[in-house]
């Protein structure tokens, strides 16, 4: 089935609105990568002195995208991918207190944890929709973030897990005092998981999802398990978000409890629709919007932050559906129209 | 014995409010289709405004109550039309979860403007802070007063929507509202009326409640969960389902916190998903969320 179907799924594609026939693909395909890493290394020579935010951003980035997996490309609407998130941190953390300290390592072991929490729980929960969906994926969450609590000796509770010492890149890179090797780690990891990203969700299985998002009865009449393609793409983005979760834990040193709390859910969804769903560097662009407005106003008062995000979304929601990533592919006919 | 008797009391009255406030979540749900994550925010807000009125104008607790779930219905109707209405249905999930948060965020942010980051009480009068003798067990009165509006509250909802004319059209436009429209229903203003209904059961449930969930600008936020689980476990659009459901949960979460209080809300979300488990669309079949 898979031939006929991917088939299909390919021809819709081009109307989908990521693909813009204007430009040859390889252009278009290249463009997010270069400018990512155009933009990340600009970031580092002109904020030399936050760079602790900017590679918190950046695994954050990585964090909705693998949110965007599911969201975006499944339709699987949750308020706990958290779970996965502090489950890879909570891995890596352990693992490297205890046992080994290369950072390639941690972050596989970071992926493999998330991987597994994300297949184990979403072979239980997958099979409900809309709103019992949600419920469900917030209580994982937060039975996750109850164990990690209760685990005191192995997490540290509510003190949170400190002690991580990642070991130099490869061997050769050794993790400085300013973040300099964080940050430019944090930027290759997540250029990396996007282009693997989109790999994945180009491949057959991801086109299938998508298919399962459109309309589920068609996917089992054509005779592909709907459930299946769900749980399988969930466990990959929960791969991803695991990764993530390492690589907070390597570049920060510290895992809290709230990197499995339900606002860290509950703000990664906001960062994806702000900045659009189903691109992948749309999660990008609203990560960075988002934390970036985040350090500048909630400086001041949490507050004002509070009021300035609630505006924008609603804002958001009302007038620009698609998120940020849209505003190109709305702006550039008015300027070719103006031509 | 006592605690076997404790726990069903307060459980019972915390159920009996989580049910007051998700009940009119439930109905808006199964009529509108829209996941309202502001109705926490609603509730609370009638919260600060009873407090207010109670407090600082010195109202008896029974008008503060009746102005605040007053107030609180007539300033969130112009949410309807010029929010709400845009995002009904089913299709818009994603839209009406982020709408919504936003609204509740701003919210939070003016409340804390207004009334500062401080928790607030609302006063009760004298006759609800003794406690009240039943053979040989006595329960505090506010308990007992707060089980009582909740058993009201069922009582009045059952009537309405089972043996009124306006509950006759509203359970024909949750079952199908292009056929409830075609036969000359008119769906907008029953939608707002039915808005209003929700409002108004959360802003009574706020005020009644506060006691139980305690006032502070994040209450928005923090309680939006619990009130959510309930709907899922009672299943959109029923009333007797959402009773259950908040009688239940309220009563786990209370025996939880009594008995094994180590472990937080454990015990609720661990009921939650055996819940969800046996019965995905919630106790009483609810109409697909």
């Amino acid at each position: 089935m898979t031939a006929v179907e991917s088939d299909k799924m390919t021809t819709n594609t081009s109307t989908l609105p990521h693909s813009r026939p204007a430009l040859p693909r390889i252009v278009t395909d290249a463009m997010p990568v270069v400018v990512m890493a155009v933009g990340g290394l600009a970031a580092f020579w002109l904020f030399p002195n936050d760079l602790g935010l900017l590679t918190r951003i950046l695994a954050a980035a990585l964090f909705v995208m693998s949110l965007d997996m599911v969201l975006g490309y499944c339709g699987i609407a949750t308020l706990g991918h958290a779970a996965m998130f502090g489950t890879g941190a909570y891995a890596a953390g352990i693992v490297a207190v205890n046992w080994v300290s290369d950072p390639l390592a941690l972050l596989a072991v970071g992926g493999v944890a998330g991987g597994l929490i994300a297949l184990a729980t979403g072979a239980l929960i997958l099979h409900a929709r809309g709103l019992t969906l949600l419920m469900l994926t917030i209580a994982v969450a937060q039975i996750v973030q109850e164990v990690a609590n209760k685990a005191r000796d192995w997490t540290g509770g509510s003190d949170g897990l400190s002690g991580i010492d990642p070991a130099p890149v490869l061997g050769l890179f050794r993790f400085d005092l300013y973040g300099r090797t964080s940050y430019l780690f944090a930027l290759a990891v997540l250029i990396v998981g996007f282009l693997v990203a989109r790999r994945i969700v180009r491949s057959p299985c991801g086109l299938a999802c998508r298919g399962v998002r459109e309309e589920p009865l068609r996917i089992a009449a054509l005779g592909g398990s709907p459930r299946r393609y769900l749980v399988s793409m969930y466990a990959v983005a929960g791969v991803f978000a695991g990764i993530a979760g390492a690589l907070t834990a390597i570049t920060s040193g510290i895992v809290g409890l709230d990197s499995v709390g339900f606002s860290w859910s509950a703000e990664a969804m906001i960062m994806l629709v702000l900045g659009g769903t189903g691109r992948l560097y749309g999660a990008v662009i609203g990560t960075v919007a988002f934390m970036a407005i985040h350090h500048i106003l909630a400086s001041t008062d949490p507050f004002h932050w509070m009021l300035f995000i609630g505006l924008f979304l609603m804002g958001i929601v009302l007038f620009l559906p698609g998120g940020i990533a849209s505003l190109s592919a709305r702006v550039l006919p008015l300027v070719k129209g103006g031509r | 014995m006592e605690t076997v008797f404790g726990i069903a009391v307060d459980g019972v009255a915390y159920g009996m409010i989580l049910f007051i406030i998700s009940v009119g979540l439930s109905v808006t749900l199964g009529l509108m289709r829209v996941v309202n994550l502001a109705h926490g925010a609603f509730a609370m807000a009638a919260g600060y405004v009873a407090s207010y009125a109670a407090q600082t104008m010195g109202l008896p607790y029974g008008l503060a109550l009746v102005a605040a779930v007053l107030l609180t219905v007539v300033a969130t109707l112009p949410l309807e039309k010029l929010l709400y209405r845009r995002i009904y249905g089913s299709a818009n999930e994603l839209r009406q979860v982020l709408l919504t948060i936003g609204l509740t965020f701003v919210i939070v942010a003016g409340i804390n403007y207004l009334f500062g980051p401080t928790l607030k009480r609302i006063p009760l009068p004298e006759m609800l802070t003794g406690t009240l003798d039943l053979g040989p067990k006595s329960i505090p009165t506010h308990r007992a007063f707060v089980i009582g509006m909740g058993a009201a509250t069922i009582l009045a909802l059952w009537w309405l929507l089972e043996r009124t004319s306006f509950g006759i059209r509203l359970r024909a436009a949750v079952d199908d509202p292009a056929m409830a429209a075609a036969l000359g229903i008119r769906t907008e203003r029953l939608y707002m009326a039915t808005f209003a209904l929700g409002t108004g059961l959360a802003a009574m449930g706020g005020v009644l409640g506060a006691e139980l969930l305690p006032l502070e600008p994040y209450y928005a936020i923090r309680y939006i969960v619990l009130f959510l689980a309930v709907v899922a476990v009672g299943g959109a659009g029923s009333i007797f389902g959402s009773a259950a459901a908040a009688l239940t949960l309220g009563v786990v979460d209370t025996a939880g916190k009594y008995l094994i209080p180590n472990f937080g809300e454990f015990f609720f979300y661990a009921a939650l998903i055996l819940i969800l488990f046996r019965w995905p669309h919630g106790f009483f079949q609810g109409r697909a969320a």
